[in-house]
């Protein structure tokens, strides 16, 4: 541990510190650009520069210099303050005086470093750098003038996000920062280059001239697009949620956060279900809570025990309690939350929790991958695994071949080879210290889950402080709804062999509606997608950013988000309707409020009631009878831009869906 | 003035054939395997002892640069040898007359200072505009190949080393040390962050060291003739005979190898016949290649012409490349042209290099025809200050240097053309 001196302030660093990274330790504020926390060393802004004794008389970039023991280092002298202002003088020779049109204009690094460390007049008379705009897709806007070159953008996407799609061409001031061949940038992660890019060159495209940060209200919330339960932070205005910005967690998402996530939530204004709406001869017509309340009574009325509810993959741990208090106040058990079918077992849920964690899997050292498109199914999870390549572990995949994003060994599509394991797979795994095995919903409905568990003795996945055994869920609600019991043994298929006279759809729109034929089917959710179409009667509901909500994801973190605008028209938060229902229904669920809901909530899964990760336990015995049988021939999500009823309606995220995936059928079809 | 026999570079004009067999005769490749059994240590030493410092231009002492490498790797990697031939310094041309008429003396010199050093092999980066040059470069390690002098047990010496050759795209910044090694690597020509320095890692992350053609050329020699004999000649510190490159206003243009130490006048008079028009003619030298100061003709006629004579003055002896400007020079165009050069050549990482040079090229174009305020000369100045030690590479070094030379000596020359300019738009506007 170094000892260091910062403006005559002792300090003692960590092995390995930079000298900026001393300086932010005593408390100095050093302006930087290029650096980035997550992203390798550039040096090239030049604005972090210092003076360090020993070394050379001229101050040194703070960013790339080690400390190292008895430095001297100095953040406070005219050397200091004249090198920062030159600096920023030379970024402003060429910046255009655009503020006023900028949308980075109130969260811009360069407006900000400027008014305190620049000069505060302009002594240039030359004429100003212009540079042609470069298409970067239709999620980020280029304003290529502005760009100062400090290379995030290039470094996040070689080294984040794995693609060689950034780049810089030409040299000295003609300089131009540019996606290959100007193409649009592909990948799951690419707006993050918005949020790295510290000047307005890349600003968001659909949020282009929409707000300034200083009328936001700001809201702490979970992303929902898929199961890792990204933080985010949800940017309103008014009644309408204008963005959605990653938080910073490093156990989850980092800072990073998947396209579908920041990108779909245009999609909360459109398509909405803002009205009570009742089947009347085939079609659906706008009604009123109390008719369509009595509908829904008078078809339990009997047997109120005839009901059964179906969790979609959006829902908050909050909605679904409610649900199954009522179906409980009902006489009934009749829960399920996986909506496509599946029948995994799930009497032990550490089998089927990502127990490696999503920050633990960075340290794995070979990794088996079974029935996942790790890319489009967790983006931010392939970018750990990523990660973990790059520190030297191999990768393997059984499933169809899809691009990763580091080298990786595909075994084919036939789950026989988690039976008699190749030689290659199995001399890395024993050579392994923290080997892990990631199954994904392509495996699990397949059913392979039995057999996947044999491989924890065969290749060791669980150590001492190591649990290498993992599964990777996609929906946001499945772990929650797991939590309370939303489960039966035979899946849907034993709903169907209900035959409930009521079936409550909780924002489920992925799921078969056929076999409900006879059922009277109430869709309580929020958006006019599959679910609502086939439904008899429509409850509008509130989406997740428009309710408070409890979610756990697929390692098993329980998080909670809080309501960031009101739902439209008519619709209610979730657990209101169900308990309104109730009433209707002459049952009690045994709450009235919101908080009281929790409270029974958490009374009987203690465990929701801490944001945290949730203790399963320890890994069930393998069934040694058990045998991978069959091939994965398709992953689950066919569109990563398109896999839930709020990016469906998202024209964003259709946009993208549309160029980004299908743009080379489309040119082809043109033609 | 030098003594014929003093001299390394016996066909630096080219009167003879560059093949293998003359070279030989010329004394290239005679008991190199002799020299090599010396040992590494007793070659660095001997180095040491010539008091060679680096001819590229930054005059780091060679045999302390060689003495950096690793004497044994700990992880298994190679070292390797890196020869710049890069040389694109406006006024410098001393790399191609050893390329193209004694090349035997480089390559023998590489596998020398490669084994002196430890390393596995020798990289010759060559500028790309130098086709011929690096056809005949090619055709000499081709022919010392075939005679066994490199590749296994080169010059049955036991040490195994290769030598290869590779062309550059024609940027002036790949002749910085680490943007050749990152040109080499087949990424884009940017200068990288030092520390790690090359000797730790370097070319693919080896340890590495890179050195100027004429620096590893005069090594066989060197030790054939003892660091002693390379000592005796320049003053103390500046050892050595040296090619002087000189171009511009003098009556015969010429490279030539003198002792180093010589004074300008001597080695105009000796070698190039005199400045055009005679000595009252002369206006400045700029004594090392573009990238240091200019020296006015008052100062530099008694001149020694060495690493620290010139540092006196306020310059520097660069390359040893003597660019020449007689009293018909418009300077500050001079000058300008070689900012427009910096701009040229920047290559864009850094942000005081990337925004400074052109600024700065864009004042100077200003000040050629006077359409400025005599407040920006200091202006300029200031600018010059703030790229000045404030950049990854010595690139942004090299383009403030000419500028602070100019306004150093020359301030008088531009108030008179501000003055003059402005003088017109008065007149117009009573």
């Amino acid at each position: 541990m170094p000892k260091v001196t910062v403006d005559g302030q002792e300090i003692e660093v960590p092995q390995g510190a930079t000298v900026l990274q001393a300086c932010e330790q005593a408390g100095k504020e050093i302006p930087r650009f290029c650096y980035h926390e997550r992203l390798s060393i550039a040096g090239n802004c030049r604005m972090c520069l210092v003076e360090v004794k020993p070394g050379p008389p001229k101050p040194q970039a703070s960013c790339a210099l080690p400390a190292s023991e008895g430095q001297e280092i100095r953040t406070d002298t005219p050397m200091v303050k004249k090198a920062r202002e030159g600096v920023m003088e030379f970024l402003l020779v060429n910046h255009p005086l655009d503020c006023p049109i900028c949308d980075q204009g109130g969260e811009c690094d360069l407006q900000d470093q400027a008014v305190a460390y620049g000069r505060g007049s302009s002594r240039t008379k030359e004429n100003r750098r212009a540079v042609t705009e470069k298409y970067m897709g239709p999620l980020i806007k280029t304003v290529m003038t502005r760009c100062i070159h400090c290379t995030r953008c290039v470094r996040f996407s070689e080294e984040i996000a794995g693609v060689d799609e950034i780049g810089a061409l030409y040299r000295g001031e003609d300089m131009q920062i540019t996606t290959y061949l100007e193409k649009a940038a592909a990948h799951e992660l690419s707006a993050n280059v918005i949020d790295l890019c510290p000047v307005g060159a890349l600003t968001s495209r659909p949020y282009a001239f929409e707000a300034r940060p200083w009328e936001l209200k700001r809201t702490l919330s979970i992303d929902v697009s898929d199961a890792v339960g990204a933080n985010i932070s949800l940017h309103s205005k008014g009644r309408e949620v204008m963005r959605a910005l990653p938080r910073i967690n490093d156990d989850v998402n980092e800072e990073w956060l998947s396209d579908k996530a920041r990108y779909q939530v245009d999609g909360l204004t459109k398509r909405r279900l803002d009205k009570v709406f009742v089947r009347k001869d085939g079609k659906l017509a706008a009604s009123d809570w109390s008719e369509a309340f009595g509908a829904i009574a008078g078809a339990l009325e009997g047997d109120k025990s005839s009901v059964a509810a179906v969790a979609g993959d959006m829902v908050d741990c909050e909605t679904m309690f409610a649900a199954k208090a009522l179906l409980k106040a009902c006489g009934s058990t009749l829960l399920e939350g996986r909506q496509t079918g599946m029948t995994y077992d799930v009497s032990n849920l550490a089998a089927v929790n990502f127990n490696s964690g999503l920050a633990g899997i960075e340290t794995a050292d070979c990794i088996l991958i079974v029935g996942s498109h790790i890319r489009w199914e967790a983006a931010l999870v392939n970018a750990r695994i990523r990660k973990a390549v790059k520190a030297g572990a191999k990768v393997f995949v059984v499933g169809p071949e899809w691009e990763t994003t580091y080298p990786a060994e595909f075994l084919g599509q036939d789950l026989k080879v988690l039976n008699r394991v190749p030689k290659a797979l199995g001399d890395a795994m024993k050579a392994a210290t923290r080997p892990a095995v990631i199954l994904g919903g392509a495996a699990l409905a397949a059913g392979a889950l039995g057999a996947a568990l044999k491989l924890v003795d065969k290749f060791g996945l669980v150590k001492d402080d190591w649990n290498g055994f993992n599964v990777l869920h996609m929906s946001a609600a499945r772990m929650g709804g797991l939590m309370l019991g939303y489960a039966q043994e035979g899946g849907m298929a034993d709903i169907a062999a209900a035959k409930p006279k009521v079936l409550f759809s909780l924002g489920a729109d992925e799921m078969d509606f056929a076999p409900f034929a006879d059922s009277l089917k109430v869709y309580i959710g929020h958006h006019g997608d599959k679910g609502a179409h086939n439904a008899d009667i429509i409850l509008p509901g509130a989406s997740y950013a428009e309710k408070d909500g409890t979610y756990v994801n697929t390692e098993g973190r329980v998080q909670f988000a809080e309501k960031a605008v009101f739902a439209p028209g008519d619709a209610r938060e979730d657990w209101t309707i169900l308990r309104a229902l109730a009433d209707a229904i002459g049952v009690s669920v045994g709450f009235d409020s919101f908080e009281q809901l929790q409270g029974a909530m958490i009374a009987e899964v203690p465990a929701l009631g801490e944001e945290a990760l949730a203790d399963y336990g320890s890994l069930p015995k393998a069934d040694s009878k058990a045998k991978a049988e069959g091939v994965i021939s398709a992953y689950p999500v066919k569109d990563f831009y398109l896999t839930n009823p709020i990016a469906r309606a998202s024209a964003v995220m259709q946009q993208c869906s549309a160029e980004l995936l299908h743009g080379e059928e489309m040119k082809e079809a043109a033609e | 003035m030098l003594a014929d026999k003093d001299r390394i570079f016996t066909n630096v004009y080219g009167f003879q054939d560059w093949g293998l067999k003359a070279a030989q005769k010329r004394g290239d490749w005679d008991g190199t395997k002799a020299l090599i059994e010396r040992g590494q240590d007793a070659i660095i030493e001997e180095i040491k002892a010539s008091g060679l410092r680096g001819r590229g231009g930054a005059g780091f002492p060679t045999g302390l640069k060689w003495s950096f490498m690793p004497k044994t790797s700990a992880d298994g990697r190679p070292s390797f040898l890196v020869i710049n031939a890069d040389e694109s310094e406006p006024g410098s041309c001393k790399d191609r007359e050893i390329i193209r008429h004694d090349p035997h003396k480089l390559v023998e010199g590489a596998l020398i200072a490669g084994f002196a050093m430890r390393a596995r092999a020798a990289y010759i980066y060559i500028r790309g505009e130098y086709i011929r040059e690096a056809e005949t470069l090619q055709a000499a390690i081709d022919e010392a190949y075939d005679a066994g002098l490199i590749g296994k047990n080169a010059s049955g010496s036991g040490y195994d080393f290769d030598v290869f050759m590779h062309r550059g795209a024609g940027a002036y910044i790949c002749g910085e040390e680490t943007a050749m090694i990152e040109s080499l690597e087949g990424k884009k020509g940017q200068p990288r962050l030092k520390p790690p320095f090359p000797a730790g890692a370097g070319l693919y992350g080896c340890p590495t060291t890179v050195n100027n053609v004429e620096s590893i050329a005069v090594v066989p020699t060197i030790l054939r003739r003892s660091g002693a004999w390379f000592a005796g000649f320049g003053r103390e510190g500046n050892a050595g005979t040296k090619l002087f490159q000189i171009s511009g206003h003098v009556e015969k243009p010429c490279v030539v190898e003198e002792e180093m130490s010589i004074p300008f006048e001597e080695l105009i008079e000796k070698h190039c016949g005199g400045i055009t028009g005679g000595w009252d003619n002369l206006l400045a030298v700029i004594p090392g290649g573009s990238s240091v100061p200019l020296v006015p003709a008052e100062q530099i006629r008694s001149a020694p012409m060495d690493f620290d004579g010139l540092k006196e003055l306020g310059s520097g002896l660069g390359t040893a490349a003597v660019i020449v400007m007689d009293k018909s020079t418009d300077i500050v165009r001079a000058i300008s042209r070689l900012s427009y050069f910096y701009k040229h050549e920047s290559c864009g990482q850094c942000t005081p290099c990337r925004e400074g040079t052109g600024w700065m090229w864009r004042m100077m174009e200003r000040l050629r025809t006077g359409d400025a305020e005599i407040e920006e000369i200091d202006m300029l100045h200031e600018v010059t200050k703030q790229v000045e030690g404030h950049t990854i590479c010595a690139l942004g070094d090299a383009a403030a240097w000419p500028i602070q030379g100019l306004i150093r000596h020359f301030r008088p020359e531009l108030e008179r053309r501000i003055e003059e300019h402005n003088a017109q738009f008065r007149e117009a506007a009573e």
